[in-house]
């Protein structure tokens, strides 16, 4: 078995590897570029725990294999953030406690990104089918959903007015229940 | 094992024959992937059909649509025409695991993939979708319910691959639907399933019929009775019963970890029922 | 007094408010290490080969083939692991589950392990191991492994005080109650009699475990673990290999779930013994389907419950008959069920009998308030069954039978304060039970209790000289308890939050911890940083003193700051943390407290779920459309989280309910060891999860804190079960309530007309 050379992109960094024939896009981030933010939780695409985007296209990076991203663009979550700016996702999950665990998080995120990249103004109901395909058995979803909900709020405030730079979003007080 | 990505059909064609049987076609990988990791499969190539670029479109014909055999089922989902003539058809293809599958996903791994479960399949049976075959003995058409001998088993031989999936043009009054039944909201292989599509003739009757089931037998199984039930109706509750029935008597399912004999039986004439109610409003009933 | 657990009520400025968690950025940027997420350079791939029989005699495993392959570094099994333990039947129960020996009992049983340079290399070895079986008949069903004549599970297994001839799958019978309960059904004007099954369900965490193991030949090791309670795993480990405490070295990686299936060892002793005899650092990383197969799934069970009530509601008397499947290692799990099931009543004549019982099933590890459910789904279920039969409102007959402070609970203890009434009042009142329902719809309610735990509790606060805080805890963070327990340090100092960094220790470091479970996290790790604070301030206080020379007794702290007492120092400025630690290495060094403790004094908490669900009648498919939690937290630290913890266990008891099962083969294989067949919640099956957070003290913490994360999987079972019922008009007496199951439900009431 010999290896197979790629060059590709990966959160906008040209990337070169050589892996197996039969090796996995996940094992290649995760073995090979030294990106572990994608998670192995099943490896037959059941879990969602992988979530990257290929040429922005969400897929499980288990049920991808490495050669085949020759010339494309992968994005992980790694990549979200600008800079030491959090994407509005991000900045949501955290104040509405939306990780417990958090071994789901980064799929969870990726894969709300591609949901709100084409359907910037989701209703619940899209937002949890769009979300199916990432378990998490910590939360519920509920404060998953409701930190989807808000940064969908935040981008279309962002959205509105484009020139401003968004500051980082104070956590609203919320009552004690 | 070797990783190849031709760009055209025959040379995708000729690495397929030179291996004798022991090559892979890699469309989107959901099933073959999961394959290669629990071992079930140890092919000496990967074909990689993704970079073949007549197999990557949806085309609209004179006959009706040609579908590539990479396309995504996600890509299925984006084209308003074929989903305005094909609705069953497509929500069948969306309903194929997560978003994340649905971008890797085809109808023809789907079909190739052979399980009696395959969501896309009831509904291209009932489109009377057909598949075009290549080989190293050239091209030819088959029904898609002709491509499929059993469990995991395909009527492909050797070196051959499917390029398309055809659908016929839709004419006057038609419409098509697929339901199946799953015991979460997503994420499921369907415990069984039901495809109709109809066409209506004066007066709102049911002029032509096709209804397909899957996962209550060994391959996806077109009920011609069931059709008959309900041709010259307006699906009033006679016929849907008849109807029903008559998918009850076509099912030959099995007891396993996703549902019973009697359970599948049962609800797959539900199925047919619900989703006849659908394709006749669709066409305009 | 000194490490006065007693609960004060003091008015607080952190505690109760909703800050972000310290390790947020790290896990959503992608950067927080789990189990799989480290490496050791040499590292080799360790893998291990499963029985794929539910019991059979090993009657050789032949490794000479996968020896020979290149790049092939250590392979093991039973007789690279021999008995340290001088035959200490738990300890021997441990690794012989982790490593078969002689026979394989159970779909999935390790049987051998291999160390190889990759992936590809270790597989192609445990291909080459050909192990002889010969295959045993097995039984995997609870009460088909009490019969007589049943396959033996264990031939060393005698009932506990009973037969000392007699091989049995019974490992333990255990009884529990007061009363006479003869005479309380004599009294009854009611008796309801059913039977209840369930099915095994599995924790379902996503990561995996995974471990990196690195031994050298002078006995030290060190072991990476994604872990519940990284302490006992190194005892557990370090006994089993024959290696010293002090010698082993566990560092818990972020850890991504567990509910209970990491509180055990399975793969941890084989890749440390595959570390020591290739000598290199061995990673093990188990599959999605070994995790099914080869770790701790909670039991099934099989139970009759009868309940005796007058026609004014007062039950006169109840008794549970549990049948728990422990899997093929005996463990307590019956015995829990026994505890539970009638904690929420006060009940004049009550009985419990559990039996532990063995099947050739994985060993059964805990799960979420272990044992509660199922026998909460039978006995709450026949509460409303004799609510409907004395026609009282269901609500008002837990209310009128609930118990209360004084109660002696059925398990023995007289009951605290306690919020089982309270949870009933809310739920009494809740706009949900206002809610129309339309056709198919049905609702229901449940109850459910669990005792939480305390236990061992070590931890240490170090000041900067910048005035931030460190803390070290030695349980592990399964949740979010890094931010509560910041919280409480905060509060303690009268610091702000986000000077303080909490950080769980590995075991070199702090003394033994026992394992976050039984809700105890927050609970006792919170108590030791209460105290280790105190002592922190003590040594604040003396510092100040010294500072101003003056003695300790007249320094007085509050909101942070030294203050000196009485007139006769007014022109003394007062001294904040942060002074004080300014001036620590010119007034005695480094600062810090230190607590060990065993915190006693762990509240038990109650919950009371409402739900509404709607049923196709022609597919028997449910859909949940609206779920209410309420449960007493004690005291809620950081709400949101307790509020996720509500939301989770719910989440985790729907799917139980309704769709999770392991479902075995009569060739006694597991099925569906997968997330494809093994239906866990997704998204789209839930409604958003309505929580209400009481808050009864709890007298045994200082700040009233009681366990909060297990009691909500206790009732969803019975809610659900009770909702679905009244949903279709059938009684649903076995769970999963899958659609089949439902469907036959209805076409038999259908039959019987």
């Amino acid at each position: 078995m010999s290896g197979v050379h790629v060059s590709t992109t990966i959160n906008g960094d040209a990337v070169e590897f050589v892996c197996q024939p039969g090796e996995v896009l996940l094992d290649v981030l995760r073995n090979r570029v030294g990106l572990t933010g994608a998670k192995e939780g099943c490896g037959t695409g059941d879990c969602g725990a992988c979530s990257v985007t290929v040429d922005g296209r969400l897929v499980c990076a288990c049920l991808v294999l490495g050669a085949e991203v020759e010339g494309r663009a992968v994005n992980t979550v790694e990549g979200m953030a600008n800079g030491n700016q959090l994407h509005p996702l991000q900045q949501k999950f955290i104040e509405h406690a939306a990780l417990q665990c958090g071994i789901c998080t980064p799929g969870f995120l990726v894969a709300a990104k591609a949901l709100l990249d084409r359907n910037s103004d989701p209703t619940e109901e899209q937002i949890r089918y769009a979300l199916a395909g990432n378990l998490c058995r910590c939360t519920g979803y509920d404060k998953i959903v409701r930190a989807v909900q808000a940064a969908a709020k935040d981008l279309a405030v962002d959205a509105t007015k484009p020139a401003a730079k968004k500051k980082a979003t104070k956590k609203p007080s919320k009552k004690s229940a | 094992m070797r990783y190849e990505a031709p760009t055209t059909t025959k040379d995708a064609v000729a690495l397929l024959s030179k291996t004798k049987g022991k090559g892979q076609v890699l469309a989107g990988g959901s099933d073959l992937l999961v394959r290669l990791k629990g071992g079930f499969v140890e092919p000496e190539v990967i074909v990689d059909i993704k970079r073949i670029p007549a197999m990557q479109a949806v085309s609209k014909t004179a006959s009706g649509f040609k579908i590539g055999a990479a396309v995504s089922c996600a890509q299925l989902g984006e084209n308003s025409a074929l989903k305005k003539a094909w609705p069953g058809v497509v929500e069948a293809a969306n309903l194929i695991g997560s978003d994340q599958i649905q971008s890797r996903c085809t109808v023809v791994g789907n079909l190739c993939n052979a399980s009696p479960a395959a969501d896309s399949v009831p509904a291209m049976v009932a489109a009377k979708a057909k598949a075009v075959v290549v080989g190293p003995k050239g091209k030819r058409t088959v029904p898609v319910e002709d491509v499929v001998a059993g469990p995991g088993k395909t009527t492909l031989k050797a070196g051959e691959l499917i390029e398309s999936i055809t659908l016929p043009a839709r004419k006057g009054k038609s419409g098509d639907a697929y339901l199946r039944f799953i015991p979460r909201t997503e994420m499921d292989i369907a415990v069984c399933s039901a495809g109709v599509s109809l066409t209506l003739g004066k007066g709102g009757v049911v002029a032509e019929a096709r209804v397909a089931l899957g996962a209550v037998a060994p391959t996806v199984v077109l009920v011609p009775a069931a059709a008959k039930a309900i041709i010259g109706t307006k699906l009033d509750d006679d016929a849907l019963a008849a109807m029903a029935a008559a998918c009850e008597a076509a099912c030959n399912p099995i007891d396993d970890k996703r549902g019973t004999v009697e359970f599948r039986t049962e609800v797959a004439g539900v199925l047919a029922k619900r989703a006849a109610k659908i394709a006749y409003q669709r066409a305009g009933g | 007094m000194k490490d006065d657990p007693s609960f004060t009520n003091q008015a607080f400025k952190v505690i109760g408010t909703r800050v972000a968690r310290p390790d947020g950025i790290d896990k959503v940027t992608g950067r927080a290490r789990y189990g799989a997420d480290a490496s050791a350079a040499g590292q080799l791939v360790g893998m291990i080969l499963r029985s794929p029989h539910a019991h059979a005699e090993i009657r050789s495993i032949d490794t000479s083939k996968a020896e020979k392959i290149a790049g092939v570094k250590a392979i093991i099994t039973s007789a690279d692991l021999p008995d340290k333990v001088n035959g200490k039947r738990d300890m021997l129960d441990i690794l012989e589950n982790c490593m078969a020996r002689g026979r394989a009992l159970y779909d999935g049983h390790a049987v051998a392990a291999v160390a190889a340079i990759d992936a590809e290399t270790a597989k192609k070895a445990l291909k080459a191991i050909k192990v002889d079986y010969k295959i045993l008949p097995h039984v995997t069903d609870v009460d088909a492994a009490m019969q007589d004549g049943a396959p033996i599970v264990q031939s060393w297994v005698r009932t506990a005080g009973g037969d000392a001839n007699k091989t049995t799958n019974v490992a333990q019978v255990s009884q529990f109650g007061h009363g006479n309960i003869e005479e309380g059904f004599a009294e009854a004007d009611v008796i309801i009699e059913r039977s209840f099954k369930t099915e095994q369900t599995h924790q379902g965490y996503i990561e995996p475990h995974a471990c990196l193991a690195s031994v050298g030949p002078d006995g030290s090791g060190e072991l990476w673990v994604t872990t519940q309670g990284h302490y006992t795993f190194r005892t557990q480990c370090a006994q089993l290999l024959g290696m010293d405490i002090a010698k082993l070295k566990v560092t818990s990686s972020e850890i991504g779930g567990g509910f209970g299936g990491k509180t055990h060892v399975w793969m941890e002793p084989v890749a440390l013994a595959l570390s020591r005899k290739a000598n290199r650092p061995v990673k093990l990383v188990l599959t999605r389907e070994e995790v099914f197969r080869g770790t701790g799934p909670t039991c099934s069970t099989s139970m009759d419950i009868k309940v005796g009530a007058k026609r004014d509601g007062r039950i006169t008397a109840a008794l549970a008959v549990l049948r728990y499947q422990d899997g093929a290692f005996p463990g307590i799990w019956g015995m829990l069920g026994g505890m539970t099931a009638w904690a929420c009543y006060d009940l004049p004549n009550v009985k419990a009998i559990a039996y532990d019982v063995l099947v050739n099933r994985p060993k059964v590890a805990a799960y979420r308030a272990p044992s509660a459910p199922m026998a909460a789904f039978g006995v709450e279920s026949t509460m409303d069954l004799v609510a409907q039969a004395i026609d009282m409102d269901p609500v008002e007959f837990r209310l009128l039978n609930a118990a209360k402070e004084g109660t002696r609970a059925s398990y023995g203890p007289t009951y605290g304060p306690i919020g089982i009434r309270a949870t009933l009042e809310a739920v009494k009142n809740h706009p949900q039970m206002k809610a129309k329902l339309g056709p198919n719809q049905g609702r229901g309610m449940a109850c459910g209790f669990w005792f939480n735990f305390g236990g061992q509790t070590c931890s240490t606060i170090n000041i900067g000289t910048d005035g931030t805080v460190n803390v070290s805890v030695g349980t592990v963070d399964v949740g979010g308890s890094r931010a509560s327990l910041s919280m409480i340090a905060a509060e303690e100092l009268g610091v702000p939050y986000e000077t303080v960094k909490c950080s769980v220790a590995d075991t070199a470091t702090l003394g033994h911890n026992d394992t976050t479970e039984g809700s105890r996290g927050t609970f006792s790790s919170g108590m030791a940083i209460i105290f280790a604070a105190r002592n922190a301030v003590g040594e604040l206080r003396a510092r100040a003193a010294k500072t101003w020379d003056v003695p300790v007794e007249e320094v007085e702290w509050k909101d942070g700051t030294a203050y000196p007492m009485g007139d006769q120092h007014h022109n003394l400025k007062p001294l904040s943390l942060k002074d004080i630690a300014a001036k620590s290495p010119r007034t005695g060094g480094p600062i810090a407290g230190h607590n060990e403790t065993v915190a006693d004094g762990a509240g038990v908490s109650f919950a009371s779920h409402i739900c509404d669900v709607e049923v196709d009648p022609e597919t028997g498919s449910t859909r949940i459309l609206r779920y209410a939690v309420v449960q007493d937290a004690g005291k809620a630290i950081h709400p949101d989280y307790v509020e996720g913890q509500f939301q989770g266990a719910a989440a985790q008891g729907i799917g139980w309910a309704l769709n999770e099962e392991y479902v075995y083969g009569k060739d006694g294989r597991l099925q569906n060891a997968g997330f494809l067949d093994y239906r866990i919640p997704v998204c789209s099956d839930l409604p958003f999860i309505d929580t209400t957070i009481l808050e009864i003290p709890n007298p045994g913490h200082p700040y009233g804190i009681r366990g909060v994360g297990e009691t909500s999987i206790v009732p969803p079972l019975a809610a659900i079960g009770n909702a679905v019922s009244n949903a279709v008009g059938v009684r649903m007496n076995h769970v999963p309530m899958s659609p089949p199951r439902i469907l036959k439900a209805i076409k038999t009431q259908r039959a019987a007309g």
